[in-house]
């Protein structure tokens, strides 16, 4: 215990993600251009939080997150690359936080996820039929954002997420899967959205959540495995969403999340002192909005976008 | 993107980087160009290997391939070595790229695939396996592949099982292994294979099992994760079970048609006004169940017919399900029968059709009785209670003088609790094997400290205490609570990071303590007079003030209760209130709510009149953990009557008001109290008055 938490570098981190998105031929750009789509809501999720979104030229972006549309509806993650609901739910989320979703043909967009809805409700990542709870998740969200959750069998989809459901309380990706927080995220944000947390045993989950703070402060993924900034948003978000996120010391994962910043160069890593990347830094940034660090606007946990653009989409009159 | 550390770039660095940035780009579009012009020859699909040997993650490589085979088999012959050549080459592909990140999705799934078409040996997926499960035995993508390969080959579950045992047993500490096993012997058990019933046999021996794993590695967490699963199974019933009513078996009910009644002789327990022409009948399960309706539960009465009553779910959500169901009688009129007391039956259990969560059928019979008279009210009382504004003062508060109570009405406290006897082998193996376990948590823990064990201690003797009170309800004493208490200040000490959790472990003992017996109980019921001047006590309170209490519990034991003081303590969420159908006065004042969304449970109150919710946190967090926990927009869950926007002021911040209008709008309130909450300023407070016309009083001050 003990140790003052130091500052949010802000600053630094914005510039960080802005040099990232310039950076196009650096070998870890190359590495990940297949999944640009998710950087991009990364990185631009990361500027809303830190209130610095008007910086990024928006038109642009969304031009480019146009042309990575495929004739199917689905969304690749960058342009040429084939459509995946993955980079579906990123694409309609980085024009949510741009207020842009009018540009989208919405049945085009959602006939393309409930496509991917399977007989016994769950969903296939693409054509290829990958089976995972993140996809019912994914297809949850996405639906819901564009008010079009009515477009899938909402019910079995349910049934599915919950036969997933594990005897420690957690859930996995598949029936009998193992128990791990970032699929624990997925099914309880799927569960969250279609107003079916009843089936969460609030209890033993929130207590098989809150076991995933180490004595450094930080969260690991499940038992027995080493902390990493990226469960501060998974574990942090499941318990806030069912509401145990008191059963954590969150002023030391604040520490923790602080303590893996670059403060030379910006951004966030996994562990104290190891390389930073754009996932982490908005994994951080995410969890310390859901700590209430000051400064960072403040993040819906289920949406993972920040709570005005949801209140943008669900109150305006 | 994981476990690489952090270096400040070199310049050689930088050119070595850049040509690898060239060569990756270069496999990427030729990639890509194949792809969009279906180029699949053997040139092209060597570019793919590169690729995806060089970068795993690149998935429209893998769907390249996908259409490459499938478009090689339909311009080959149907040559049985050519096919497996094929998809051979599939997976000397994946095991490439797997060396270069073994929890790559794509690579896993494109084996899926290529196992799926039926061509390739499943055995020696079953040796690859062994490998990946010596490399890494947490590899979750390894064991999700595994599943899929025991079901392609049919590998029957108790081979698997003996699987995980040997795994286990070099090396204890592999919470995947142990995983696996609870969902093995869960379907094992389930489904009562041969050499797996009965469950205590089975018990019994993962028990003797799982203590090696605890004895050996007392601070790995696998084998105590496991040995909580084993507790659940040998505590929890096997089908759900009703453990609470109100009215209470052979309680006397006396309803009053309107207003209150003459303070006199008059039992919390057992008299209760109604202006609604009709009183709440409660049924309270151990778990959550669906299906109760007028077919499975029957009440026999002769002022109201069994087959017009709605059942509803107490739950504060959508679902069907919940661990209290309400329905509403009628009070009988009072012009044709004054002070008959009318015998009441509920019988349910007979038939089928009261089912839990987990597809359990409630299939013990239950029966309770009671009578009903109503009152004819007296005119001098008759407009007092609703007129006057209701302070919750010390002052106003008188405790009960047991001895002026005249034939004990808390008699009837004793017959809250549904007795029950069945299954007596079963629960004296329960009650013995607990015993067992207590014995040995102990005995570990004088050898070693261990967080975890002082946990499970605490739970094993909770889980006792429960199964011995439960059995002999006459039997007052919880036994062990002291020590369990004592148990989780210690955890407090040894483990802070968590002493919020043992803090509300803490709150439910304490709720037990006081509601396992008359006497602790009477201790917090008081009589309260509207004004100290009057002499007629009105209402009795259940003052739980001041108790430091972080959580609601032991509801069943207070479905009674019309009057809760709850102020002065840190409550975040009153979760279980929904259950205490009688509430109508109810005082939330200083405790810690942070927002609207968390009062979700009182929307099931309808009786609900005075509320007091002074002194919180509302409005002072941007974060609200209660979002998805009530009915709004953002989770589908409201109706077509969500009409928001016809109460918000023109400039408002939307925002601030969704919740407030989300909980409040249909209340029936005639008093709040809100002064002292972030959120609270004069614009909010019009809002509310427009939300809830029904409101006298606000914040003290009278309404015009």
């Amino acid at each position: 215990m003990g140790g003052k938490i130091g500052e949010l570098e802000a600053e630094k981190h914005v510039q960080y993600i802005l040099l990232v998105e310039k950076r196009k031929d650096d070998f870890e750009s190359v590495v990940t251009e297949h999944l640009r789509m998710n950087g991009a809501y990364w990185g631009l999720t990361t500027l809303d939080l830190l209130g610095k979104l008007e910086i990024v030229d928006q038109d642009e972006v969304v031009s480019w997150v146009m042309e990575c549309q495929h004739e199917s509806g689905g969304f690749g993650g960058n342009i040429g690359h084939d459509p995946h609901i993955v980079h579906t739910l990123s694409a309609v989320q980085v024009l949510a936080l741009f207020d842009k979703l009018n540009v989208l043909d919405i049945d085009k967009i959602t006939n393309y996820i409930a496509g991917l809805q399977n007989v016994d409700g769950s969903f296939s990542g693409d054509m290829w039929g990958e089976i995972d709870t993140r996809f019912s998740y994914i297809a949850i969200c996405c639906l819901s954002l564009l008010q079009c959750l009515d477009k899938i069998n909402v019910e079995k989809a349910v049934n599915y997420i919950v036969s997933c459901k594990n005897l420690d309380g957690g859930f996995g990706c598949t029936p009998g899967a193992e128990s791990h927080a970032g699929q624990i995220f997925c099914c309880v944000g799927a569960l969250a959205l279609t107003g079916s947390l009843h089936h969460v045993d609030k209890d033993l989950l929130g207590w098989w959540l809150c076991e995933r703070q180490v004595k450094s402060g930080g969260l690991n993924g499940r038992p027995e495995k080493l902390p990493d900034v990226c469960y501060s948003w998974w574990v942090l978000s499941s318990l806030i969403m069912i509401d145990r996120a008191h059963w954590i010391d969150k002023d030391k994962l604040i520490k923790f999340i602080i303590d893996c910043q670059d403060r030379e160069n910006g951004g966030i890593s996994d562990r104290p002192d190891d390389a930073v990347d754009v996932f982490h830094t908005y994994f951080g940034v995410a969890g310390l909005s859901l700590l209430e660090y000051p400064g960072v606007k403040a993040v819906d946990p289920a949406y993972a976008l920040p709570v005005h653009v949801v209140n943008r989409i669900f109150f305006s009159r | 993107m994981h476990g690489r550390p952090r270096k400040a770039p070199k310049p050689e660095d930088a050119a070595a980087s850049a040509a690898k940035a060239e060569k990756l780009r270069a496999l990427q579009s030729q990639l890509l160009h194949n792809h969009h012009n279906q180029i699949y020859t053997k040139e092209a699909l060597e570019i793919s290997a590169k690729l995806l040997e060089a970068n795993p993650e690149s998935y429209t490589a893998w769907n390249y391939r996908k259409l490459a085979v499938e478009h090689n088999l339909s311009h080959s012959e149907s040559d049985p070595d050519t096919v497996k050549s094929i998809f051979s080459e599939e997976l000397r592909v994946v095991e490439n790229s797997l060396k270069q990140n073994f929890k790559s999705y794509g690579a896993w799934h494109h084996r899926k695939w290529v196992l799926s078409k039926g061509h390739s040996s499943v055995d020696h997926e079953l040796q690859l396996l062994d490998r990946f499960q010596r490399a890494d035995s947490r590899n979750f993508h390894a064991w999700n592949y595994r599943r899929f390969i025991a079901a392609l080959k049919g590998i029957p579950d108790e081979e698997e099982l003996k699987y995980t045992t040997k795994l286990i047993e070099t090396n204890f500490s592999n919470y995947s292994a142990w995983h696996n096993r609870s969902v093995l012997l869960s379907h094992l058990l389930q489904n009562k294979v041969k050499g797996f019933f009965p469950k205590e046999k089975v018990l019994v021996e993962e028990y003797e099992f799982v203590h090696q794993a605890l004895f050996t590695d007392p601070d790995d967490q696998s084998g105590w994760f496991y040995h909580l699963w084993l507790l659940d199974q040998t505590v929890k019933p096997e089908t759900p079970l009703l453990v609470s009513t109100w009215p209470a078996h052979g309680s006397d009910i006396i309803v009053s048609a309107e207003g209150c009644l003459d303070g006199r002789a008059l039992s919390p327990f057992t008299s209760f006004h109604s202006d609604a022409g009709t009183f709440p009948l409660i049924l309270y399960f151990n778990e959550a169940v669906e299906g109760v309706n007028s077919s499975t539960v029957t009440v026999k009465s002769v002022f109201t017919e069994n087959k017009d009553l709605v059942w509803k779910p107490l739950a504060t959500s959508k679902s069907c399900a919940a661990q209290a169901w309400v329905t509403h009688l009628n009070v009988p009129d009072v012009k044709l029968h004054p002070s008959t007391a009318y015998p009441i039956e509920v019988n349910l259990g007979d038939s089928q059709g009261i089912i839990s969560l987990s597809g359990s059928h409630c299939s013990h019979p239950s029966r309770f009785a009671f009578t009903v008279c109503v009152q004819p009210l007296s005119s001098k009382h008759a407009e007092r209670q609703s007129v006057e504004m209701i302070l919750w003062r010390d002052v106003n508060f008188h405790f009960y003088d047991a001895h002026v109570q005249e034939s004990s009405p808390i008699a009837y406290f004793d017959r809250l609790s549904i007795k029950k006897d069945h299954e007596p082998a079963a629960s004296k193996w329960h009650a013995k094997t607990l015993v067992n376990e207590i014995a040995l948590v102990r005995q570990l823990l004088s050898e070693i400290d261990c967080k975890i064990g002082k946990l499970t201690l605490a739970r094993l003797l909770m889980a006792h205490d429960a199964m011995v009170s439960y059995m002999a309800p006459h039997s007052h004493k919880k036994v062990h609570s002291e020590e369990v208490l004592q148990l989780y200040s210690d955890l407090m000490e040894l483990d802070p990071m968590h002493s919020q959790y043992y803090k509300e472990a803490q709150s439910l003992v304490l709720l037990q303590q006081v509601t396992s017996n008359r006497e602790s109980l009477l201790k917090h019921c008081c009589h309260h007079r509207v004004s100290t001047s009057s002499s007629v006590g009105n209402s009795v309170c259940l003052r739980l003030n001041n108790l430091s209490l972080s959580r609601i519990g032991c509801v069943e034991q207070l479905l009674w209760v019309q009057m809760l003081d709850l102020s002065h303590n840190e409550l975040r969420s009153i979760d279980g209130l929904e259950a205490m159908q009688l509430l109508s006065f109810l005082n939330l004042s200083h405790n810690k709510l942070s927002s609207f969304t968390a009062l979700e449970p009182l929307r099931l109150l309808k009786l609900l009149k005075v509320l007091d919710i002074s002194y919180n946190e509302i409005g002072a967090h941007p974060v609200d953990t209660r979002r998805y926990l009530c009915s709004s927009p953002l989770s589908h869950t409201v109706g077509s009557d969500w009409n928001f926007n016809e109460f918000v002021p023109d400039d408002a911040k939307v925002t601030n008001y969704w919740e407030a209008f989300a909980i409040f709008r249909g209340f029936n309130l005639t008093q709040l109290d809100i002064v002292g909450n972030a959120i609270t300023d004069e614009k909010f407070k019009s809002f509310l008055i427009k939300v809830l016309p029904t409101l006298k009083w606000v914040d003290g001050e009278e309404l015009h």
